[in-house]
């Protein structure tokens, strides 16, 4: 089987799937090992809207009800950009499978994953207004994504990883220039707000799960 | 045609971190009261939010701009067995002072000193960082935010033992959790697609 016969997504073993059937119900549990019945499962139970909401927010993010110029596949290269960054593991491994079972998705997988390792830091570092905190300033190394990659991602999804960088490593250097940089590489208004959160929630989901793991491995019995 | 930022070159922005009420100015068009559909406004889940430029700019996706608002609520208002209301912002707090996030370390600075009436320890907090704060319990909690804050996370098993030593049961340290990683989600929107400003002297 070769890839240009391709019109189905696969799955890592090069199996057709179906697109929205097989993720998990709730992802944060799926990335932090959290069985049913569990203490931990018992314990998210007392904040159930936050787990539910979580829940939907990642649904409305990656697999959206809509089909909007922000692809599912692009979507999904981001998440997989942004938690190999995160070096988590289980988000990558989760994002990568989301990335390949969408159209085009497998196009992007090696791309994607070479930046990610390409851009890993440490933060959070930045700037602060000129004053006071001038003495917090930290410095760290700037993203950019090269032009021949550009010609492999696509200006829009080359601009979406560079701004990625910045927020999750160096957000409080953001200005108006890098939402402009988006808007100039074919984002609109609309896109960039859905990009912006899509990206931010990243570090809200990645965090939980880095969270309620350690929490996991702390409980009795575990 | 490509749409271009809204730039305010007049502004002076806030340097320190503070208490003080701070504006947010949007880089970004927010949608127009005018334009808001039902839809829309189930986005925004309170109706007092179309006032807000944050908000009415979010409500542009207003299926995510809704679950996160949901999650939000139940993270910090939901004290259920759980951890207190001024304990979840010294969390909140925490976090925006790591990122530098200086609106949204204002916003719940103010919170937390209204819950806990503990004006002076959540001013060291803003002025000398993290291991300004000395009371044992908001130390775990902000140590603990901290930790969860590095990119990669710095979190792990002796963090939990930590906030447990210091009297935080397993539900209130998923609250510390959610808390902390809820403003890593909050503090990057507000930093990136707006800036704060100085209010005007009523």
């Amino acid at each position: 089987m070769t890839l240009d016969v391709l019109d189905r997504p696969l799955n890592r073993e090069g199996v057709a799937v179906n697109i929205t059937a097989h993720w998990p119900a709730d992802w944060i549990d799926h990335l932090a090992g959290i069985e049913p019945g569990s203490p931990l499962a018992a314990l998210r139970a007392e904040r159930e809207e936050a787990r539910r909401n979580a829940q939907r927010s990642a649904e409305a993010l990656f697999l959206p009800a809509e089909e909007t110029v922000f692809s599912r596949a692009e979507r999904a290269a981001v998440g997989l950009f942004v938690a190999g960054l995160h070096r988590q593991a289980a988000a990558f491994a989760f994002y990568r499978d989301l990335l390949i079972s969408q159209p085009g998705g497998l196009e992007l997988e090696a791309a994607v994953i070479a930046e990610s390792r390409r851009g890993l830091t440490e933060g959070p570092y930045g700037a602060y207004p000129d004053g006071p905190l001038s003495v917090e300033n930290r410095s760290g190394p700037l993203y950019r994504v090269t032009p021949d990659l550009v010609a492999v991602l696509g200006p829009r999804l080359a601009a979406a990883l560079s701004h990625a960088h910045l927020l999750v490593f160096h957000p409080r250097d953001a200005t108006a220039d890098h939402l402009q940089a988006l808007l100039d590489a074919g984002w609109d208004t609309t896109g960039v707000v859905t990009l912006s959160q899509l990206v931010a929630f990243l570090t809200f989901q990645i965090r939980v799960v880095s969270g309620l793991t350690a929490l996991k491995y702390s409980l009795p019995g575990v | 045609m490509t749409e271009q930022v809204i730039r305010y070159p007049a502004q002076p922005e806030p340097a320190v971190f503070t208490q003080e009420e701070l504006g947010w100015l949007p880089w970004l068009d927010p949608l127009p009261e005018s334009a808001l559909t039902d839809r829309h406004r189930d986005g925004l889940v309170d109706p007092s939010r179309a006032k807000s430029p944050y908000f009415m700019l979010l409500v542009r996706d207003p299926e995510v701009l809704e679950a996160r608002t949901r999650t939000d609520k139940d993270i910090f208002y939901n004290t259920r067995n759980g951890l207190l209301r001024a304990e979840r912002e010294v969390a909140a707090a925490a976090t925006s002072r790591v990122n530098g996030c200086i609106f949204c370390a204002s916003v719940h600075a103010r919170f937390a000193t209204v819950h806990s009436k503990r004006r002076d320890d959540v001013q060291a907090l803003l002025d000398k960082g993290i291991s300004g704060v000395e009371d044992p319990r908001w130390a775990a909690v902000a140590r603990a935010s901290e930790a969860l804050t590095e990119t990669p996370a710095g979190f792990g098993t002796r963090d939990i033992q930590a906030l447990a030593g210091a009297g935080l049961s397993d539900l209130e340290i998923i609250d510390v959790i959610n808390g902390a990683a809820f403003f890593n989600w909050a503090n990057r929107l507000m930093l990136s697609l707006g800036q704060p400003v100085e209010q005007a002297a009523a």
